[in-house]
């Protein structure tokens, strides 16, 4: 690992000297007052909308792009009003409400290690959330405590487990990527043996729900997902603001009056908590968490991945993916998970050359 | 440790052969039937005792364990040769992308091209397993700092990311594959008949003649390229050689039994911790064959305890070497020289 004192970072875009940065950011409401940052986010918000609409649209009854807009507040006809509200909205929502989740815990985690490559589905998070979850499908215990709550318990013993095992007088970036790929070893092969283990019923549950998948969701899976989002999504932008001050340095932080390690902590939670909610509901869907801050980074060309920005493109990403999936080959339905995958691998090798190139690869 | 260093290396390779020979009639003994070790041996020497115990033994098996030994002693050797290649400690055909090239050049030849037959799709193997190889190769040499573990490493698991994602893309669009593919693609050594491992055997044993024969030159290797150079090796045919081998061992065993990781990593650890102990060294005339001996030991244990453990259903002995080799890569990444490289 090149140590590097100050100067540039691996997170960084590129190599923006710190001085640049600081002028970026310190300011409590600079990232809100930058046009370019409005304005993208104005403009992912109208692109959001519109591929929310388009799927909701899309299904054996074809709707009107207009009438799914006037269903979506109360008015049309009876029949057009159930099929929306009660089959596609959720699928719908729980798809938006995913790719906020993922995106908003990329970003944090990206931001917090400053490597663009520690997103939670790198390292092994999404995996631990889902070996717990596919546990309980198959040894029949999400009866009584929940999918939620197994998601929870796996993402959150993954994190721990990471934190520990790459702890080695502190934890660099790289350490804490190569660690958690090696425990998402273990987690992945953990669930095939409980697939292959379990009845034919539920092991065709756990597979088709691993892949990532939207299809026959309902506000069951919706709601819990919807209010954890709407918890810890703006939990996360208010420890935000401290994270900037953590990223002068710790002992910088704590001079400025910053509980250091709380907020560390209580980031971690949200974090975890947003990827083990979101796994819950809809699959470990991949390469969202680690692409979308990057993506977003990139249309506001900020220093790190912008909160707001991010959960909006996360939330296109899933969308999008998902249309695509229903759209690329007429009579199948591919799990959105195999578009973002194929979609994502790349970006995730373009980021390796851009962080070996900045010559800090380790 | 003197009485260590009296394991002379002709005797370890003895021991690990005798070893090996009572893993093998494990594996033919053990599984859904058990059968009594003397009638196996009965079965073996052509005196069975019944046709059902013949059967079994011969069609079932017998086939099963010798595809373990080949495959095994395949990616054994395989990782031993990419590790001393990159002099890299976190190098197999499975972390660096050689085997998800395979599989995927072989799930695309079978879905579009149609191709049907093992040795039909046997050369997209290899060819993909070629490609993804110098690709993960290139692109861990791009940046400043040049060819670092931790970059190849990387490099790898992002190519295994993007071929395995492409490859299910694929057999998700061709729900016929799906079900072949969920249990090749998890390393399962079940269901192969003998002539399978007759068709692999040929290409296994032209790798596994090619690496031997690069051994001495993966010694001077090891003392740096300025050094091997001036002792007179020519490194770009070193290099050529062994990737053309680690391509046909590979290749050649994905096509079988499917992308198995971290055999070829922690084997050739174990090798190494062996022959210092016998007082050997790292000399790669001998690493290459302990490591083609240790793996095919590991990965019968590995089906024999997957035959065991679950039943009625058996787990792939792929998923539990992921199993254990999870921790070995975690304990590899921890160490201190390699961390910090």
């Amino acid at each position: 690992m090149v140590r590097t004192s100050g100067g540039t970072r691996p997170g960084d875009t590129a190599a923006v000297p710190m001085r640049r940065h600081f002028r970026l950011t310190v300011p409590p409401v600079s990232g809100v007052l930058r046009p370019r940052l409005v304005a993208v986010c104005a403009a992912l918000l109208a692109a959001t909308f519109l591929v929310f609409c388009w799927g909701v649209s899309m299904g054996d009854v074809p709707i009107g792009l207009t009438a799914v807009m006037k269903a979506l507040v109360g008015q049309g006809d009876p029949g057009t009003l159930l099929v929306v509200r009660e089959l596609r909205l959720p699928r719908a929502l729980v798809g938006l409400l995913a790719g906020v989740a993922f995106a908003v815990s990329g970003a944090l985690f990206q931001t917090m290690t400053r490597n663009p490559l520690a997103s939670p589905d790198m390292i092994g998070l999404t995996e631990g959330a889902g070996t717990a979850v596919v546990a309980g499908i198959v040894l029949g215990w999400d009866a009584g405590v929940g999918v939620q709550a197994l998601g929870l318990t796996g993402a959150l013993a993954t994190a721990l487990l990471v934190y520990l095992l790459a702890w080695r007088r502190g934890t660099t970036g790289y350490r804490i990527i190569l660690v958690g790929i090696g425990l998402s070893w273990i987690c992945t092969s953990a669930t095939d043996f409980l697939v292959a283990r379990g009845g034919r019923f539920q092991a065709q549950a756990a597979l088709g729900w691993l892949v990532g998948n939207l299809n026959g969701r309902s506000f069951e899976d919706a709601v819990p997902l919807a209010v954890a989002v709407a918890v810890l999504v703006p939990a996360t932008l208010v420890l935000g603001r401290l994270l900037r001050t953590l990223q002068l340095g710790d002992d910088v932080a704590a001079a400025l009056g910053t509980r250091v390690q709380a907020v560390r902590l209580g980031l971690m939670l949200t974090g975890v908590g947003l990827v083990a909610f979101a796994t819950a509901a809809a699959g470990p869907i991949a390469f969202v968490a680690l692409a979308a801050p990057q993506i977003a980074q990139r249309l506001a060309g900020a220093a790190h991945p912008p909160p707001v920005a991010s959960a909006l493109t996360g939330a296109l990403v899933v969308l999008g993916g998902d249309l695509a999936a229903r759209m690329l080959i007429p009579g199948t339905e591919l799990p959105v998970g195999v578009v973002t995958g194929v979609l994502g691998a790349p970006v995730l090798l373009w980021l390796l050359i851009r962080v070996n190139r900045a010559g800090s690869g380790g | 440790m003197t009485r260590a260093q009296g394991l002379r290396p002709a005797f370890l390779l003895v021991l690990l052969g005798a070893v090996l020979l009572v893993l093998c009639l494990l594996s033919i003994a053990l599984g859904a039937r058990g059968i009594p070790l003397d009638q196996v041996l009965r079965a073996l020497a052509g005196h069975p005792d019944s046709r059902l115990v013949d059967n079994v033994v011969w069609t079932v098996r017998v086939p099963r364990t010798a595809l373990g030994v080949t495959a095994g002693a395949a990616l054994g050797l395989a990782g031993a040769l990419m590790q001393a290649l990159t002099r890299n400690p976190l190098a197999d055909p499975g972390v660096l992308g050689v085997s998800a090239g395979a599989a995927f050049a072989i799930v695309f030849s079978v879905a579009v091209l149609g191709l049907g037959s093992l040795l039909g799709y046997i050369w997209f193997a290899f060819a993909g397993a070629f490609a993804a190889g110098v690709v993960v190769f290139l692109l861990g040499r791009m940046g400043r700092s040049g060819l670092t573990p931790v970059k190849l490493a990387l490099a790898g698991i992002a190519m295994t990311s993007l071929l395995t994602s492409l490859t299910s893309a694929i057999v998700l669009t061709a729900p016929e594959a799906l079900n072949r593919y969920r249990f090749w693609s998890a390393g399962s050594l079940a269901d192969q008949g003998g002539e399978t491992v007759l068709r692999v055997l040929p290409f296994v044993a032209a790798g596994a003649l090619l690496a031997m024969a690069c051994a001495p030159a993966l010694n001077s290797l090891a003392l740096g390229d300025d050094v091997a150079a001036s002792l007179g090796r020519r490194l770009g045919l070193i290099r050529l050689q062994g990737v053309a081998a680690v391509t046909l061992l590979t290749g050649a065993t994905v096509s079988v039994i499917g992308p198995v990781v971290f055999l070829g990593l922690v084997i050739p650890h174990a090798a190494r911790a062996l022959a210092e102990r016998a007082g050997i060294g790292p000399d790669h005339r001998w690493l290459l064959p302990l490591s083609a001996m240790l793996a095919p030991c590991l990965l019968l244990a590995a089906d024999i305890t997957g035959r065991m453990v679950a039943r009625p259903v058996e787990i792939q002995a792929g998923v539990l070497i992921a199993f254990l080799g999870g921790p070995f890569f975690i304990a590899m990444v921890r160490r201190r020289k390699l961390a910090e490289v």
